[in-house]
C-alpha cells in the first residue's frame, strides 16, 4: 500500500499538484486519470521520487520515502518496478539485456539464471525469439511489453504504468490491461496507472483517482464512475457521443 | 569511448598529416635567414607539432566528433526517459553514465595525440623531401636537435585536462536537456562550442602558468 499525503509540486510559479492525498492498495489496479496536462504524469513521478515534492510526504507501506536520503531509498527502488510513457528501453542494449539490466546491477544471479529469469519474463508478456534484438528493431507493442517484462524482472512489490497503452491499437491495448492486471492479482503487487484510456478504466479501474488542474476531483471505482455527478469528472469521461450513448442507456 | 578513439583514428592521422606538411613548409618558408640552418625546420615542427598542434588541434577535432556523440547519446537517453528508468532503480544515472566516458577519454586520449604526434611528424618529413623544401637529413638532424622531453610531459597533461573537457561538458548539456529531438541537436551543439571554446581556454590557462 502507498499513502500519498497531501502532496503539493510546483515548477517555478506554476502549481501543478495541490494537496492530493490518496491511497494506493495492494493487489489492485489503481488509476489515475484526467485529461492531458492535468498533472498525472508528475504525480507519478512524485510518488517514485523522479520529482522532490515541495510539501506533504509518500509512504510505502509506512516508509516514509519522502525524507530518506537517496541512499536510503535504494531498497525500495529495488521493489518499484515502472513502465515509462516511450518504454524508456536502453536503446544500446539488446531486449534480453534490457530484462536482465536490473538483476545485473542489484543481484548475484549467474548468466545462466540471469537469462531464465529473463525468458520468463518475456514469455510472460508473450515475447518470443527476440531476445537479441535490439529496441530499434520491434514494434511499439513490443517495446512496451519488454518495458513490463524489465519491470517486473526484480519481482516488484510495487508497479507504475505511464500511459501503458498510448499508441497502441485497440487489440493490443486490452491484451496489455489483461496482462498487467494479471500479473498483479498472481504476485500481490501494489499497481499505479496512468490513463486517459476510458477502455482501461472501465475494464480494470478497480480504484480511480480523478486529478484536473492539479488535484484530485474525484475517486472511486469503474462502478461508481457512471453514477458521478462530478461535473468535471463527467465532461472527461462522457466527452466522446459514444460514452454519452452508453451513459443514457446504464 | 575506445570505439570512439579508433573511430577517430581516420581523422586524427588524415588532420596531423597534413597539419605537419603544412608546419614544415611554411617554417621553411618564413626561415630566409642564411644565419640560421635548414635543419632548424625539423625543431620547430617538431617543436609546434608536440607542444600545440597535437593536442590543442587534435582535441579540438575531437571535441567536434566525440562531443557531438555524448551530448546528444546521453540527451536522447535523457528525453525518451531511459536517465528516468536508471534513477527508478535507484542507480546513479549521472555517475553510470558520464563517469567511464571520462575516464576512458582521459586514457584513450594521451593515445591518440601520440599518435598524432608522429604522424604530424612524419607528415612533415615527407612534404619538406617531397617538394625539395627541406631535405631529409636536414630534417632528421633538426629532429634529433635540443629535444626537450619536458615538452611531451606538458603534452600529455594539456591532453587530460582537453580530455576532461571534451566528455564533461557535452555529458552536462546532454544531462540537462529539457524537451524533445530538437532539444537534443541544440544541446550537442551546446557541448561542442562550449568545449571548444574551454579548451581554447586553458590551453592559454596552462600554457601561462607552465611554461611562463
Ligand atoms: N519538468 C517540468 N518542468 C516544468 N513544467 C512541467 C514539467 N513537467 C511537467 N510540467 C507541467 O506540468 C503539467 C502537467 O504535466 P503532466 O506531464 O503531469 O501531464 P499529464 O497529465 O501526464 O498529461 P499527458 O496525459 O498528456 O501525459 C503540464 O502543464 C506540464 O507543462
Ligand atoms: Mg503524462
Amino acid at each position: 500500500m502507498i499513502e500519498v499525503d497531501n502532496i503539493s509540486k510546483q515548477f517555478g510559479d506554476k502549481k501543478v499538484l495541490e494537496d492530493v492525498s490518496c491511497v494506493f492498495e495492494q493487489g489492485k489496479i489503481n488509476l489515475i486519470i484526467g485529461g492531458s496536462g492535468q498533472g498525472k504524469t508528475v504525480l507519478m513521478k512524485c510518488v517514485v521520487g523522479l520529482f522532490e515534492v515541495d510539501k506533504g510526504r509518500v509512504l510505502y507501506d509506512g516508509r516514509n520515502f519522502s525524507e530518506m536520503s537517496f541512499g536510503e531509498r535504494k531498497p525500495i527502488r529495488q521493489e518499484i518496478g515502472m513502465l515509462f510513457q516511450g518504454g524508456a528501453l536502453f536503446d544500446s542494449l539488446t531486449v534480453e539485456q534490457n530484462v536482465t539490466f536490473p538483476l545485473s546491477m542489484f543481484t548475484n544471479m549467474s548468466v545462466a539464471e540471469k537469462r531464465d529469469r529473463a525468458n520468463f519474463c518475456l514469455q510472460r508478456v508473450n515475447l518470443e525469439n527476440v531476445n537479441k534484438l535490439l529496441p530499434s528493431a520491434i514494434s511499439g507493442g513490443m517495446k512496451k511489453r519488454v518495458a513490463i517484462a524489465r519491470a517486473i524482472a526484480m519481482n516488484p512489490k510495487y508497479l507504475f504504468c505511464d500511459e501503458p497503452n498510448s499508441g497502441l491499437d485497440p487489440k493490443t491495448s486490452i491484451l496489455i490491461d489483461e496482462l498487467i492486471k494479471e500479473i498483479t492479482e498472481e504476485y500481490n503487487i501494489t499497481t499505479i496507472i496512468n490513463t486517459h484510456d476510458m477502455n482501461t478504466v472501465m475494464s480494470i479501474g478497480e480504484k480511480i483517482i480523478f486529478i484536473y488542474k492539479g488535484k484530485k476531483y474525484w475517486e472511486g471505482s469503474n462502478n461508481d464512475i457512471m453514477q458521478s455527478q462530478n461535473k468535471e469528472l463527467n465532461d472527461f469521461v462522457f466527452a466522446s457521443r459514444w460514452m454519452k450513448a452508453v451513459k443514457q442507456h446504464f | 569511448m575506445v570505439n570512439l578513439g579508433i573511430g577517430s583514428l581516420w581523422l586524427v592521422a588524415l588532420t596531423s598529416a597534413f597539419m605537419g606538411a603544412v608546419i614544415t613548409i611554411q617554417s621553411a618558408y618564413n626561415l630566409v635567414n642564411p644565419m640560421v640552418p635548414l635543419w632548424a625546420v625539423g625543431i620547430v615542427a617538431r617543436d609546434s607539432i608536440i607542444i600545440e598542434f597535437s593536442p590543442t588541434i587534435i582535441m579540438l577535432v575531437l571535441a567536434g566528433k566525440v562531443g557531438s556523440n555524448i551530448a546528444s547519446e546521453i540527451g536522447t537517453m535523457r528525453v525518451t526517459e531511459q536517465i528516468d528508468a536508471l534513477e527508478i532503480m535507484g542507480i546513479n544515472s549521472s555517475g553510470y553514465l558520464v563517469l567511464p566516458k571520462i575516464i576512458a577519454a582521459i586514457i584513450i586520449c594521451p593515445v591518440v595525440v601520440i599518435v598524432s604526434m608522429i604522424i604530424g611528424i612524419t607528415g612533415g618529413w615527407i612534404a619538406g623531401d617531397l617538394s625539395g623544401v627541406v631535405p631529409s637529413a636536414d630534417y632528421l638532424k633538426g629532429l634529433q636537435n635540443q629535444f626537450l622531453p619536458f615538452n611531451v610531459t606538458f603534452a600529455m597533461i594539456k591532453t587530460v585536462v582537453f580530455a576532461f573537457i571534451i566528455t564533461s561538458v557535452p555529458a552536462y548539456h546532454g544531462y540537462y536537456t529539457n524537451g524533445g529531438a530538437l532539444e537534443v541537436g541544440q544541446s550537442s551543439t551546446k557541448g561542442v562550442v562550449n568545449s571548444s571554446i574551454l579548451i581554447l581556454i586553458f590551453d592559454y590557462i596552462l600554457t601561462q602558468l607552465i611554461l611562463a
